[in-house]
């Protein structure tokens, strides 16, 4: 062999010319469909048909050798360390011949039932599941999804199919609690907040997280609403919170795919380990346990530069093993908001969504998505209906909802709660159901009917006249 | 049953919220009404417009000379010619695709602020670095009137901070403080930067602090203060929690994660238990 040969660790030959990848991690980078974030990288394919050249290697590679080779080195990253030592051998059998493209072929064939998907679910590692992504179309990663039926629980039932769930996010710039009542009452007047009603605080300050967390807390009580709260702080200052007493539902962080990631972000599994211990031992749910809420996305790992030269997607999914280890109710891909440098416009924040909502589902988490833009990216409203109808069609378990799309906090623009009106009404998906039960008890719904009221429930109408005067 | 707000005219289209009067609570757009279930048509078009506007908001140039002029006029503005430097994204388009170079300072502003050190051996308390970031329009109305909430505080009383020269920074994000700081010889460093312009606040000014500033900190060393306009976080009110930061930055030699915001707010503790009009205390 030449030299030119003995350096790659895949080679495919089209008539004349010889393309090689070095590594895994090479060849998964560059059989990546184009975006920003792998180009700033400088680990994106040069040219299209490097590409698609790259995809036809990967789908020659075995699922095997994905155990054998890792994309982060095992000695320095405990994520690598937990999804090696966590594989389930005997969940991997069924699959466990297969090649990336035979495997695409599996997923999509009537071989992969739901309950199939389900028992072979903690045999596929991220990798895996990131490597067929790659060569699958927008159209097989909603329908393989939609096979992934992932169900968690709390104060209510999530991720049923059928049902389209709502994150009611209710943020005020300086965290303002009449402001934030304003919103949760108009959220929940539309139907939104089963998922979770949850707040990211303008700052992170552990009385404050303790008092949004109390004020939603008597709300939920008050209207005896089946949904839970969560204060988006860091998890260091939930513990707090709960060694302080405060009613603490979910326990909310963001992770990345590798350790470094997650030391920028100031953690690691120990403190989740941690965390989701205290918020257990509070016994706060009553139809499930599920008490972790977590959020992702792509391009994480690349602006905390500790992406080891693996592709965004793969450091992505890569996070699916943290997520997966702590049980959570609720995973959340935030696709749009980290900004164009990593997904430029609506197209590849379209693609990215797709491919989180897949990966994520394919690995048993209850996946939802903030389909989102910022003002800095070529995207627009058009995008986020585009991208929220394709995900609620490919089984979704929740979305945001947010006062007519704007977060005056976070200054983005997700879905509104009128979206999620939209979405629930042209595919016929419902809440949760405890939720769903809730909305047509109180009024918000009409009777036995997935219709909003046009009055104000009563429930609701007395707190309304003390604050406006009863007009 | 009778009803305390009326709300179903016949023949209209669009059904409307009685609880769009909580907006004089919040800019968030609650109480759109609904057409069937969506958006009516004035409130659609009405966040097309924002929408517009905050795109444009993106790519207006900082006015640095008129900022610079602005602020050595005030008696508290720090001794010292300020610093003018650029970061390695040449411009705005490069600054949005290359957040890397906007991290990092060009060739002839590292000489800037070497030729600076060069001359003055003493160390700093600390730098303030002033960002456009995503919105000039955030530094130009947001700097003036937060520096002079705070710099009077710091340079009086018993512990009094020594700051060097104010430091501008076109196409630059949080993390250029690092190196500045360190070839300022700063013991802290606080960044000033136009956050993302949302639909509703294209003029929202971040701070971030970080305590023994150097070229290729995480954001685990950095605390962060946001949203500080008239509309948001006050100024004295982010002062406050600054200079609090600062305190305890100084105290611990650290900053990040391991240092807690724990000022209260005081906007908060003036309210009583009822402030949530959803929960009926009668």
């Amino acid at each position: 062999m030449t030299n030119a040969q003995t350096q790659f660790r895949f080679r495919h030959t089209v008539g004349e010319r010889t393309f090689g990848f070095k590594s895994l991690a090479e060849l998964m980078a560059k059989a990546t469909p184009a975006r920003s974030g792998d180009r700033l990288a400088g680990v994106a394919a040069e040219t299209a048909e490097e590409r698609a050249i790259a995809q036809m290697t990967l789908a020659d590679v075995p699922l095997k050798l994905f155990l054998e080779e890792v994309v982060v080195p095992y000695e320095d990253d405990e994520i690598t360390r937990l999804i090696i030592d966590e594989h389930d051998k005997l969940a991997f059998a069924p699959i466990s011949h297969l090649t990336v493209g035979g495997f695409r072929d599996w997923l999509l064939s009537d071989m992969a039932t739901p309950a199939m998907l389900e028992k072979v679910r903690d045999g596929i590692t991220p990798e895996m599941a990131a490597a067929v992504s790659k060569i699958m179309r927008n159209q097989d990663l909603i329908l393989v999804a939609k096979k992934c039926h992932v169900k968690t629980a709390f104060r209510n039932t999530i991720g049923l199919p059928g049902h389209l769930s709502t994150r009611l996010q209710p943020n005020h710039p300086t965290d303002d609690l009449t402001g934030i009542a304003a919103s949760i009452l108009d959220g929940l007047m539309y139907a939104n907040g089963d998922a979770v009603i949850g707040i990211n605080p303008a700052t992170d300050n552990v009385a404050q997280a303790c008092r949004l967390m109390k004020m939603m807390d008597e709300v939920i009580q008050h209207y005896e609403i089946p949904t839970q709260s969560c204060v988006l702080t860091h998890v260091t200052n939930t513990i707090e919170c709960i060694e302080q007493g405060a009613p603490v539902d979910l326990v909310f962080q963001s992770i990345g795919g590798t350790q470094a990631t997650n030391d920028s972000f100031g953690f690691n599994l120990a403190t989740l380990a941690e965390a989701r211990e205290a918020a257990l031992s509070l016994k706060r749910g009553t139809v499930g346990d599920n008490v972790m809420y977590f959020e992702t996305g792509q391009g994480s790992a690349l602006s905390a530069n500790a992406h080891h030269n693996v592709d965004q997607q793969t450091c992505e999914a890569r996070a699916y093993a943290v997520a997966r280890k702590f049980k959570p109710l609720l995973v959340n891909t935030v696709v749009g908001f980290i900004g164009p440098e990593y997904l430029f416009d609506g197209k590849e924040i379209t693609r990215a969504g797709l491919e989180d909502h897949f990966c994520a589902k394919l690995l048993g988490l209850p996946m939802g998505c903030d389909v989102c833009y910022t003002n800095h990216a070529q995207a627009d409203q058009n995008d986020m209906d585009n991208l929220m109808t394709l995900l609620a069609v490919a089984g979704c378990t929740f979305i945001m909802g947010i006062p007519g799309s704007d977060d005056i906090m976070l200054n983005y623009q997700t879905t509104s709660f009128h979206d999620a009106m939209y979405v629930r009404q042209a595919l016929g998906l419902t809440p949760a159901p405890e939720f769903d039960q809730w909305l047509k008890h109180t009024n918000i719904f009409n009777d036995d009917q997935f219709t909003l009221n046009h009055q104000v429930p009563s429930a609701f109408e007395k707190s309304l006249k003390r604050m406006l005067g009863g007009q | 049953m009778k009803r305390v707000f009326p709300t179903h005219p016949t023949n209209d289209p669009v059904i409307e919220n009685p609880w769009q009067r909580l907006r004089e609570f919040t800019d968030a757009r609650i109480g759109l009404g609904r057409a069937g279930v969506s958006v009516p048509t004035k409130h659609l078009l009405a966040f097309q417009l924002a929408h517009a506007q905050a795109i444009d908001a993106v790519h207006t140039p900082l006015n640095i000379d008129g900022l610079i002029e602005n602020l050595t006029a005030q008696s508290w503005c720090p001794k010292g010619q300020p610093l003018r430097l650029h970061s390695r994204a040449e411009h705005r388009d490069m600054y949005l695709q290359r957040p890397d170079y906007g991290r990092l300072l060009n060739k002839a502003s590292e000489q800037t602020l070497e030729d600076h050190a060069y001359l003055n051996d003493d160390p700093y308390d600390l730098a303030f670095v002033i960002v456009d970031g995503l919105s000039a329009l955030a530094i130009e109305e947001n700097t003036l009137p937060f520096l002079g909430e705070l710099i009077p505080q710091l340079t009086s009383g018993p512990e009094p901070w020594s700051i060097a020269p104010l430091c501008f920074v076109e196409q630059g994000r949080v993390a250029i403080g690092d190196p500045i700081g360190e070839l300022l010889n700063a013991k802290c460093v606080v960044v000033l930067v136009g956050e993302r312009p949302g639909l509703s606040s294209p003029d929202s000014m971040g701070l971030y602090l970080t305590w023994a500033p150097k070229s290729g900190k995480t954001d685990a060393y950095r605390n962060c203060i946001s949203n500080i306009r008239t509309a948001g976080l006050n100024y004295p009110e982010a002062s406050r929690k600054t200079r609090y930061l600062l305190n305890e930055a100084r105290t611990k030699q650290l900053s990040g994660v391991q240092l807690k915001d724990r000022t209260d707010e005081s906007a908060l503790e003036h309210e009583n238990d009822n402030n949530n009009f959803l929960i009926s205390k009668s």
